[in-house]
């Protein structure tokens, strides 16, 4: 029976005040999967680390430094977002945009095994797929990720078209809700989307030190990989599965509504 | 040349429409695109796999008489990153900055303060991209739209699927020459022939597959 006890003191009510209050995020490493982030960016603050996948003419994984930083402004946004959420979480990044677009879903995957060796607790994807022959890689590796104590946030589509990895059930899928709140965030009784954050109308960095206002699932994402963040830095000892019962507890629209 | 799906090709080569005929569809597509949004501009970027570039194909409002057919790699910006990620996103509040939006501005000298970009999916692959440019100012984007925008963007990619299929039945046309041709030529005769000469057509037809044992297999 030792083995199976639960390391964490559960309480009978659980609140967003046990949840996440007075949390930060410091100590608990993000990553954001995407295309690139300015580090220099105020808004940023820096990074841990920060690198780019590419496919060489063989089809060989590369992996660098990053020098050439964000190639869109969106990787930008992301960590700003984060930051904002949880402003001592270690952010790094994993650029896996910009070197050829044709391969741009083989170094998705590439990047994705990167990030889950590298055993950040929070991984955060505001991209996608279409291509099916990627499914079942891109399953296995959300599995791993599940079970390595690593939470996969990641963007759900709002278009008719079958996309991964967001339908995976061991990542927690993102989609928007309208409200200013970065720290409101709702359950979805109707999955495949399981939760949503706030995506529309936000103030993000962008390139060349800017700041935007931008809209999108894309943008709902980091607010909730911002959330998980705060919890881990709280409660470090939870498993993934245990992360996703805390959010769901804790959502808007459950348990932390009025708290 | 390789069998089968090359003469499919060229015979809905004769039957299906015209470059021009649908060109004009996504020209419709754009107009509207502009016209439920209400914004300045709108327009559609396909990519050309070869050289791993977007292409304006169809454009409404600025830079409608000089954007067609102008290339921009595929890889960086909003558009490649919403080709690559095959998410849609809306940027707005973007102060008269030129290096936003870069290939919009790069040859119209008009720099949006705001873009809708949406991928055009279909099946499994993202074939360009649909920009919305500049929505109308002092209104807040909704969740509605950005639903809107989605559905939209799905009905502008079946929409390209079909001219590019008409564009790869030209090809192959094109590049096989006399053969393919003669049956490209036939199905689009057989087509345009009023019920009584293309019933006898018809006959014969059968006539000369029996003959070539196609009946039979």
């Amino acid at each position: 029976m030792d083995q199976i006890a639960i390391p964490t003191e559960w309480p009978e009510r659980v609140t967003r005040e046990w949840a996440f209050g007075g949390s930060t995020g410091g100590g608990v490493g993000v990553c954001i999967l995407d295309s690139g982030v300015d580090g220099a960016h105020p808004r940023v603050g820096g990074l841990e680390s920060a690198v780019v996948i590419s496919l060489d003419e063989n089809e060989d994984v590369v992996t660098e430094a990053d020098m050439e930083g964000d190639v869109s402004g969106h990787g930008t946004a992301c960590a700003g977002i984060v930051r904002d959420v949880a402003p001592e979480a270690a952010i790094s990044s994993v650029r896996v945009l910009g070197s050829n677009s044709k391969g741009s879903g083989a170094a998705l995957l590439a990047g994705l095994r990167y990030a889950v060796e590298q055993g950040f607790d929070v991984i955060n994807m505001s991209l996608s797929t279409t291509k099916k022959p990627f499914a079942s890689t891109l399953h296995e590796l959300a599995d791993s990720a599940y079970f390595r104590r690593t939470v996969l946030v990641a963007s759900a589509h709002n278009m008719p078209v079958e996309s991964y990895p967001w339908r995976f059930s061991s990542v927690i899928s993102v989609g928007s809700h309208e409200d200013p709140d970065p720290l409101a965030f709702f359950y979805n009784p109707n999955p495949p989307v399981e939760f949503f954050g706030r995506g529309v109308n936000v103030a993000v960095p962008w390139l060349g030190g800017r700041t935007v206002t931008a809209s999108g699932n894309s943008f709902a994402t980091p607010h909730l990989s911002g959330i998980c963040a705060l919890i881990l830095s709280k409660h470090p000892e939870l498993t993934p599965f245990q992360l996703k019962s805390v959010l769901y507890l804790t959502a808007t629209n459950v348990g932390g509504g009025g708290q | 040349m390789n069998g089968k799906p090359d003469l499919q090709a060229a015979v809905a080569a004769g039957v299906v429409g015209s470059e021009e005929s649908f060109r004009a569809l996504l020209g419709a597509i754009v107009e509207v695109a502009r016209s439920i949004f209400g914004a300045t501009a709108s327009s559609i970027l396909l990519l050309d796999a070869e050289t791993d570039e977007l292409v304006f194909e169809a454009v409404v409002g600025e830079g409608e008489d000089t954007l067609i057919g102008t290339r921009f790699p595929a890889q960086t910006g909003i558009a490649g990153w919403v080709l690559a990620t095959r998410t849609p996103l809306v940027i707005e509040d973007v102060q008269n900055d030129p290096r936003f939006a870069r290939d919009v501005a790069e040859d119209t000298g008009y720099v949006p303060k705001g873009m809708m970009a949406a991928p055009l999916l279909y099946d499994e692959d993202a074939l360009g991209v649909l920009y919305v440019l500049d929505r109308p100012e002092n209104t807040l984007f909704s969740l509605q739209e950005m639903e809107l925008l989605g559905l939209f963007a799905h009905q502008a990619a079946i929409a390209v699927d079909l001219l590019l299929k008409a564009r790869r039945a030209e090809r192959i046309l094109r590049e096989d020459g006399d053969e393919l041709g003669v049956v490209a030529k036939l199905a689009a005769t057989m087509d345009s022939l009023e019920d009584a000469r293309r019933d006898a057509g018809f006959r014969l037809l059968r006539d000369l597959a029996s003959t070539l044992g196609a009946l039979n297999s």
